[in-house]
């Protein structure tokens, strides 16, 4: 029992993460259409703002946290602006090889001011809960909550405000929005901010059970991928699905299978349903 | 020569295509009208193999071809134009028609590693076929013009040749005539019909009236992914369900 | 520029890779233009799939490794000679390349190049797991280099390098032949419009798969010979930074182009040894670069080349034919 438990805390832990890092991904594909390959590159970025603001300023926590997420959202809005705003016509493989200009430049940056080295970001929440007799580090529910707490600010905003379901109309229709006055210049950047703010606090809270290291944002952004192709690329609730099922595929396969090769898992996972299903799982036959 | 019954297809919850059935004849031209959205360049996608029908029967030459790829069906001799033509707009006209032959062609990975005879004699044959095309369609001038650099309706003949480089039996226009001027139009029309002198059957998706009420010999009304009348020019004008359903909500609209 | 077209450019080029050895003032520079040459090949596939088909492949360096380690693994495990070995890097992953093609290439764009990713990461994880016949993180050490042939031995730097040299010059030729043949055109056709090529009777998945084979196959020859230059590999190769800095050699030298990936990968091979300084951090020049690239200069510099030269051969042809025109009407009014 005690051991089912902490495989399904630890499955709820990745979910939450990937879950966050592939909701910004499959805004950012809803409306514009790219897989924005530099979105690990954001997420490793947050990680590191948050940690130097902790580290290198004794800014708080969640202080930190929200700092990043304000720092790697504007730089998600200059992404858009300066990138793949001026590439919304060019051929689709152009916006492609864009975005991995900008993670190569991110991951390049991030070495050459802060160096290659592993850290390790510190957290006030150290300490174990106890619940029912059950033991659970603060931090994993701390991820857990936060990342509940975001998805349903999310949803209100993108359901219950007039700004948020604009973002929702242009994914929608695109040529449809603009007829009835949306600003697609707006929305666009709205959108990319609020991806790259989510991967920033995503890694932010995941960062003290992790290390923080140039490369961190690889795998996670792979598996986003994994999860929004999984889900249907450019739905919500997909995303949020595909992350918990990832996270609970990985963390029981790491288990019962073999720790060396849970990282497969996810990868498997999406060779296997793109060999059966070429449109992804839960995408519909509607072009 | 194409002869289609009790066609269907459904995206998800949607039916695009609904029990159609429908003969083109040989050595004919067959129109098919109806308002956006009627599912005519579904239709199409059906007949060229471009999307599997849900139900029904394509039975092109005698052959059933309902479930076959559309490069197979290109191979019995149909061809098809698209609403837009993507062509290599860096390369010449006369480049991006070699190609149109490729499917009469055999010549496979081997055949370029040694260059052998076959493969020589079949590009020789591709070349001609496309001088021969672009004969046809009136472009011998715009040969080595680039694909990027020439006119809308130029484009629309590039497509047709193309179309005709495979050899066809039965030719599918998407709006031959779209977003080119009433004269050119008139030209187009021309080629289209000089196109079934040569013995090709013809079928095509137009908006405008005059050129196919001028030119069809039969057309097809769809509304709604519905077949709703079938017949001649002069028919289909008299058709009240028609007049109701497609002109008269245009003329509201107008 | 006209003296660098047909059979004479052909040459010149060649004459001048086999006359560098002459300028190179050491063997750390023979070293820095082998390896170039060696990744060269390795675009040169990519560009076949990429450049020419237009499906994103971003799993290349995966073949890539899967070659190289064909020959670590032969040579050292199995003692097998360097050339049986070699013969197989390109056969092994070009099946393997097969396998995934015929998976891989149903999906379109995005989930093509969201697949490969996956794939190239899948194998980079198990070349680095799979410890007992990869040998893990460590790698493979002592592999053997290129056996002599009846007289010609490959122990100099010099001659090393020749033979790098003689494999892009098949690998070219033959990439030459495949562009301009009917296949060429088959798979052009292929990345201008699946649809409108399809409807013109060509058969996507066979011809799709047929590039990404032979693409891989190029990749896997290059891996070989990597392996054999170097002597030593790691899962590192396996990267998909490797797969990066090879579609970086194919925006610099041109995409879709014959000449673009070795004009790319020579040119950031060579900025990269002036940029020393920067060692780890030269991508915080060439990231931007690819962005800028993109944007701006999309067709590389052998593309950029050739739009000129097509653009002057258009402005001649049209000046030709208003003359011929002049000529006309004067006829009719002497008449």
């Amino acid at each position: 029992m005690e051991l089912f438990f902490q495989l399904v805390l630890n499955g709820l832990t990745l979910g939450s993460v990937y879950g966050l890092v592939a909701l910004g991904l499959t805004l950012v594909y809803g409306i514009l259409h790219v897989p924005n390959f530099s979105h690990g590159a954001l997420y490793m970025v947050g990680a590191y703002v948050a940690f130097i603001l902790m580290s290198n300023y004794g800014v708080n926590y969640w202080v930190a946290i929200a700092g990043a997420a304000v720092v790697v959202g504007v730089l998600a809005m200059l992404s858009e602006r300066l990138v793949f705003h001026p590439l919304r016509d060019a051929p689709p493989i152009h916006d492609k090889i864009a975005a991995i200009g900008i993670l190569l430049f991110l991951e390049a940056g991030v070495m050459a001011i802060w160096g290659a080295d592993f850290r390790r970001m510190p957290t006030p929440y150290s300490g174990i809960v106890d619940i029912f007799g059950l033991t659970a580090p603060a931090q994993r529910l701390l991820i857990i909550a936060g990342a509940f707490v975001l998805v349903v600010a999310l949803h209100l905003f993108l359901k219950k405000t007039i700004l948020g379901s604009t973002i929702i109309a242009m994914a929608q229709n695109r040529e449809g929005a603009a007829l009835v006055g949306i600003n697609a210049t707006k929305v666009s950047l709205l959108t990319f901010f609020i991806s790259g703010a989510l991967a920033a606090v995503a890694a932010g809270l995941f960062a003290p059970i992790n290390l923080v290291y140039p490369a961190m944002g690889h795998l996670v952004i792979m598996k986003a991928f994994v999860i929004i192709v999984l889900g249907g690329m450019g739905s919500i609730p997909g995303a949020i699905i595909g992350g918990l099922i990832i996270g609970f595929a990985e963390s029981f396969a790491g288990f019962y299978i073999s720790t060396h090769y849970k990282d497969l898992v996810a990868f498997l996972l999406l060779v296997v349903i793109l060999s059966v299903r070429p449109e992804g799982l839960f995408t519909k036959g509607v072009r | 020569m194409l002869k289609i019954e009790n066609l269907t297809k459904q995206f998800g919850g949607l039916t695009a295509v609904r029990d159609v059935s429908v003969t083109f004849e040989k050595g004919k031209i067959n129109a098919i009208i109806g308002p956006n959205g009627a599912g005519k360049t579904t239709f199409f996608n059906l007949i060229s193999g471009m999307h599997q029908p849900t139900s029904g029967r394509i039975i092109f030459k005698g052959v059933d071809v309902t479930r076959m790829r559309a490069d197979q069906v290109a191979r019995l001799g149909v061809a098809r134009t698209f609403q837009t033509t993507h062509l290599f707009d860096n390369a010449t006209v006369f480049d991006n028609l070699i190609v149109g032959h490729r499917l009469r062609t055999k010549s496979g990975f081997w055949d370029v590693v040694f260059n052998t005879k076959r493969l020589r004699e079949e590009e020789k044959a591709c070349r001609k076929k496309a001088e021969e095309v672009l004969e046809f369609v009136g472009l011998n001038h715009a040969a080595y013009r680039l694909a990027g650099d020439i006119s809308q309706e130029e484009r629309k003949r590039v497509a047709f040749a193309l179309a005709l480089a495979t050899e066809p039996d039965l030719v599918l226009l998407d709006e031959p005539a779209g977003g080119v001027n009433p004269e050119e139009t008139v030209g187009l029309a021309e080629l289209i019909k000089k196109m079934v002198r040569h013995g090709l059957t013809v079928c095509l998706i137009e908006h405008k009236m005059d050129m196919i009420m001028g030119m069809a010999d039969k057309i097809m009304v769809l509304d709604h992914g519905e077949k709703i009348a079938e017949g001649t020019p002069a028919e289909i004008q008299r058709n009240p369900v028609v007049i109701e359903a497609y002109l008269g909500s245009e003329h509201a609209a107008a | 520029m006209k003296y660098l077209q047909g059979k004479a450019g052909w040459a010149i080029l060649i004459a001048l890779a086999l006359l560098f050895p002459l300028v190179a003032g050491n063997n750390y520079q023979l070293y820095v233009m082998s390896l170039a040459f060696i990744f060269a090949i390795s675009t040169a596939g990519l560009n076949l799939i990429t450049g020419y088909t237009g499906q994103l492949n971003l799993g290349h360096a995966g073949f890539m490794a899967i070659g190289a380690y064909t020959v670590g693994i032969l040579t050292v495990t199995y003692e097998w000679p360097f050339w049986g070995a070699f013969a197989m890097s390109g056969v092994v992953a070009g099946v393997i390349g097969f396998f995934v093609g015929v998976v891989s290439l149903r999906l379109k764009e995005h989930f093509f190049a969201i697949f490969t990713l996956c794939v190239g990461f899948i194998i980079y994880l198990i070349i680095e797991k799979w410890d007992s016949v990869t040998g893990g993180t460590v790698g493979i050490i002592g592999i053997p280099g290129p056996a002599p042939i009846g007289p010609i031995t490959f122990d100099s730097a010099i001659s090393q390098y020749y033979l790098v040299v003689f494999f892009l010059v098949v690998s070219l030729w033959l990439m030459h032949r495949i562009v301009n043949s009917l296949l060429g055109r088959t798979f052009i056709a292929i990345r201008n419009s699946d649809d409108l090529a399809q409807a013109l009777g060509i058969n996507l998945m066979r011809n799709k798969t047929l590039s990404f084979v032979l693409s891989t196959f190029y990749a896997g020859i290059a891996g070989g010979l990597y392996a054999g230059y170097v002597r030593f590999l790691g899962p590192d190769l396996a990267g998909t930074h490797y797969t990066f800095d090879m579609i970086t050699y194919l925006l610099v030298g041109g995409i879709g182009t014959l000449m673009g990936p070795v004009a790319g990968s020579l040119l950031v091979a060579w900025v990269t040894q002036s940029l020393q300084f920067l060692q780890d951090y030269r991508m915080v020049v060439f990231g931007p670069l690819l962005v800028l690239l993109v944007i701006f200069f999309p067709h590389g510099i052998v593309g950029f080349y050739y739009k000129k030269r097509m653009e002057r051969e258009m402005k001649k042809r049209a000046a030709e034919a208003s003359r011929a025109q002049a000529v006309k009407k004067e006829a009719g009014t002497n008449a």
